[in-house]
């Protein structure tokens, strides 16, 4: 696949995320948090576009509300059982992003052929889980919860960092609130050149 | 491609006084379930309006001529206005009754106006008094052009232009009076402000038909679209055995052929703008049709559009024998749909993002065809206090019923942010304090001993308890019998991950959400 062809036509991606991954259109991302999996759904999903779930039965549709998916435009497939890779292979064909959690081990053959399919369609998959290529797998590690302490207060935000891994390339590494204290979700924020703070 | 449009305005009370021989100056008008579908200038000065009552109709106006609305009188009588526009122009493509479309000729002296000049003569010659014509870079422009033109003239929409021409129309040009009204109610009055709205919300809120015309008056109309030629496999045809001789039996036979057809198009994601319909007499060959027409659609054909072209053309051929689409004077054996131009339905029906609503509903019923109905869901949000209380699950296709208003205060909910795994059915787990002793919530809703450790899946690991929060205590169906005492707590392990667990009366934990 070469830049520029249509298949690998950026999709709009949670700004949180930017910096960490882009989402391309024909591509793969796996990712190891439920959290993480809304956020990239999130993107094309603000942007107008559909969204589709398989094989996620304990999708948190509030959640994903926060993050900015769009109900409206979303459908679920709780328990599509052995059929799943057929399934969102049919989804692929329907949404801009499919978040599937793989109900069982693919076959890299399997997943090229998906993967073609993708680009067909101008469509990302988003995997909860392992799949055999992708151009970035995503991880969350050091959750560090605020605002609760023992048996008083509730959970108010949360730190994260993030570690994109692409190919062999060394991991890119991001802070994130997910969420700040205002329930937003963004980058902990960058170092902050004096110049712009000056302006603001 | 320059594109011509011939518009006879009331064709269905012009073809109704036609039919009678009567003079076309006489107030008249054509009346569908007892309500005015059409009515000449002559009427309208009277007061006469579209969707009248046929009492109120004739109180204004006592000497009006009533008519029953008949399609196939429509269609029977344009082909004699079809056949005098082929003599000048070849290849004209019906739209409907009442409307073609031709290739707007390139090399006639004076151009375009003096072209459509001739035309409206040669209609006037055949009794067709109330000619209009448009000339535009593609149909839909052409189309609203040639209404907007005055009697026996033309309006032409200069090349590059249409973009410009569109956005000072009215929303009144739609055709579909629910979106006209919401537009208007919106204070959308021109397609120019409706084009400044947002793709997918025009398409979300408005259907496929005005994010269609969105797209248009955005100036994608305006651009050629990348026609093919559609491979043969994609025609269909209908073999009656015996031949039938009745046009509306016959378009009965064929509405499961034009459906095979629209759907072996879908299947390779393409629609078609253009067919060509041919019926084949008893005895005829095969090569050698008695009736064959091509139809252009300023859209494209849904199933419904070509059994009704089929119809139509069948009645010009039945009855006329000077209708250009041929002539049919024994029984019909054979009906041939061939698409002649196809597009690829994403030009017609999606910008960048996501699908046709269409295309949406087509790869989902192909899951509901794998798993079943009830398989695809959509979630929607509701009151509740517990996570899996707030959200529902409702199947595609279904409106939703029973939703606990969202919006009123929950005494007891957990606040924000909420899980984002939300457990459909919950997960038995254990919490226990010092020493091993299970942790319990008391009548008053205070918790009996100091959680240290929990394990929140069956088969899972022990973490020790690094922070927590709660009770939010409530009971839960108190108002029934076997009231649930429930009390909610939040749970965050050592490794940082959070849970949403709940206490249940008289000692058992679960495992609700977590905050994944």
């Amino acid at each position: 696949m070469q830049d520029g062809t249509p298949s690998s036509m950026p999709l709009a991606t949670h700004p949180a995320l930017a910096g960490l991954v882009q989402l391309r259109a024909g591509a793969s991302y796996s990712t190891d948090s439920a959290t993480l999996a809304l956020a990239l759904l999130a993107g094309p999903s603000r942007a107008g576009g559909w969204c589709a779930a398989v094989g996620v039965a304990d999708f948190g549709a509030e959640a994903a509300v926060a993050l900015g998916v769009d109900l409206d435009r979303t459908v679920l497939v709780p328990d599509p059982g052995e059929q799943w890779l057929e399934v969102t292979a049919a989804l692929v064909d329907v949404a801009t992003v499919v978040l599937v959690r793989p109900g069982g081990r693919v076959a890299p053959s399997a997943a090229e052929k998906l993967s073609a399919r993708l680009r067909k369609r101008g469509a990302a998959l988003v995997v909860w889980g392992e799949w055999p290529r992708c151009e970035a797998r995503l991880t969350a590690t050091e959750p560090a919860w605020s605002g609760v302490g023992n048996g008083h207060g509730h959970l108010r935000a949360r730190r994260l960092v993030v570690e994109a891994r692409r190919g062999t390339a060394p991991p890119r590494r991001g802070a994130l609130w997910f969420p700040a204290e205002d329930q937003s979700y963004r980058a902990v924020e960058p170092v902050v050149t004096p110049a712009v703070e000056g302006v603001a | 491609m320059r594109v011509m449009v011939v518009w006879c305005p009331d064709w269905p009370v012009v073809a109704a006084l036609a039919d009678e021989g009567q003079p076309t100056h006489l107030p008249a008008a054509v009346f569908h379930a007892n309500l005015v579908q059409a009515g000449n200038a002559a009427a309208r000065a009277l007061g006469v309006r579209r969707g009248m009552r046929r009492r109120d109709a004739q109180s204004r106006c006592p000497e009006l001529k009533v008519y029953a609305a008949t399609p196939e009188r429509d269609a029977r009588t344009f082909e004699t206005v079809l056949a005098a526009v082929e003599e000048q122009h070849p290849g004209v493509a019906p739209l409907r009754p009442g409307m073609a479309a031709l290739r707007a000729p390139k090399r006639v002296s004076g151009g375009e106006p003096a072209a459509a000049a001739l035309l409206a003569e040669r209609l006037v010659g055949l009794g067709v008094w109330d000619s209009r014509v448009g000339v535009a870079d593609e149909l839909f422009t052409a189309e609203q052009a040639a209404r907007r033109a005055p009697e026996q003239d033309c309006h032409v929409v200069a090349p590059g232009k249409s973009v410009a021409f569109l956005r000072e129309l009215p929303v009144e040009v739609i055709e579909d009076l629910d979106a006209i009204s919401l537009l208007k109610r919106l204070g959308i009055r021109s397609l120019g402000e409706l084009a400044d709205l947002p793709a997918a919300a025009v398409r979300d809120r408005f259907g496929s038909k005005v994010a269609w015309v969105h797209r248009v008056v955005g100036g994608a109309g305006a651009v050629p679209l990348a026609t093919r030629t559609p491979p043969p496999e994609l025609a269909r045809h209908v073999d009656f055995e015996p031949p039938l001789e009745n046009a509306e039996t016959i378009s009965f036979s064929v509405r499961q052929t034009a459906d095979r057809v629209v759907a072996g198009l879908a299947a390779q994601q393409l629609v078609c703008t253009e067919v060509r319909i041919e019926a084949f007499c008893e005895g005829s060959s095969y090569d050698d049709p008695a009736s064959s027409r091509d139809w252009l659609h300023p859209r494209w054909f849904t199933a419904a559009d070509l059994v009704d072209r089929l119809h139509w053309q069948l009645q010009g051929a039945m009855r006329n024998g000077q209708s250009r689409g041929g002539e049919i004077r024994s029984p019909v054996s054979r009906v041939l749909f061939t698409p002649v131009t196809v597009v690829p339905d994403a030009v017609h029906a999606d910008g960048l993002w996501g699908g046709t609503d269409e295309r949406v509903q087509r790869g989902i019923a192909r899951v509901q065809g794998m798993l079943g109905h009830e398989a695809v869901v959509v979630p929607v949000l509701q009151g509740g206090r517990g996570p899996a209380a707030r959200q529902a699950l409702v199947p595609w296709g279904e409106r939703p019923t029973g939703l606990r208003p969202a919006g009123h205060p929950w005494p007891g909910s957990i606040p924000p942010p909420a899980p984002a795994r939300v457990f459909a059915s919950p997960w038995p787990a254990e919490v226990v304090g010092p020493g091993g002793r299970p942790v319990a919530v008391d009548e008053r809703g205070a918790v009996l001993g100091e959680p240290t450790r929990f394990r929140p899946e069956p088969r899972g690991g022990w973490h020790p308890v690094a922070s927590w929060a709660g009770p939010w205590a409530v009971e839960e169906l108190w108002w029934e019998q076997g009231t649930r005492r429930v009390a909610r707590f939040q749970m965050v392990g050592v490794d940082g991950r959070a849970w949403l667990m709940t206490w249940e009366a008289p000692g058992s934990w679960w495992t609700e959400a977590a905050y994944d």
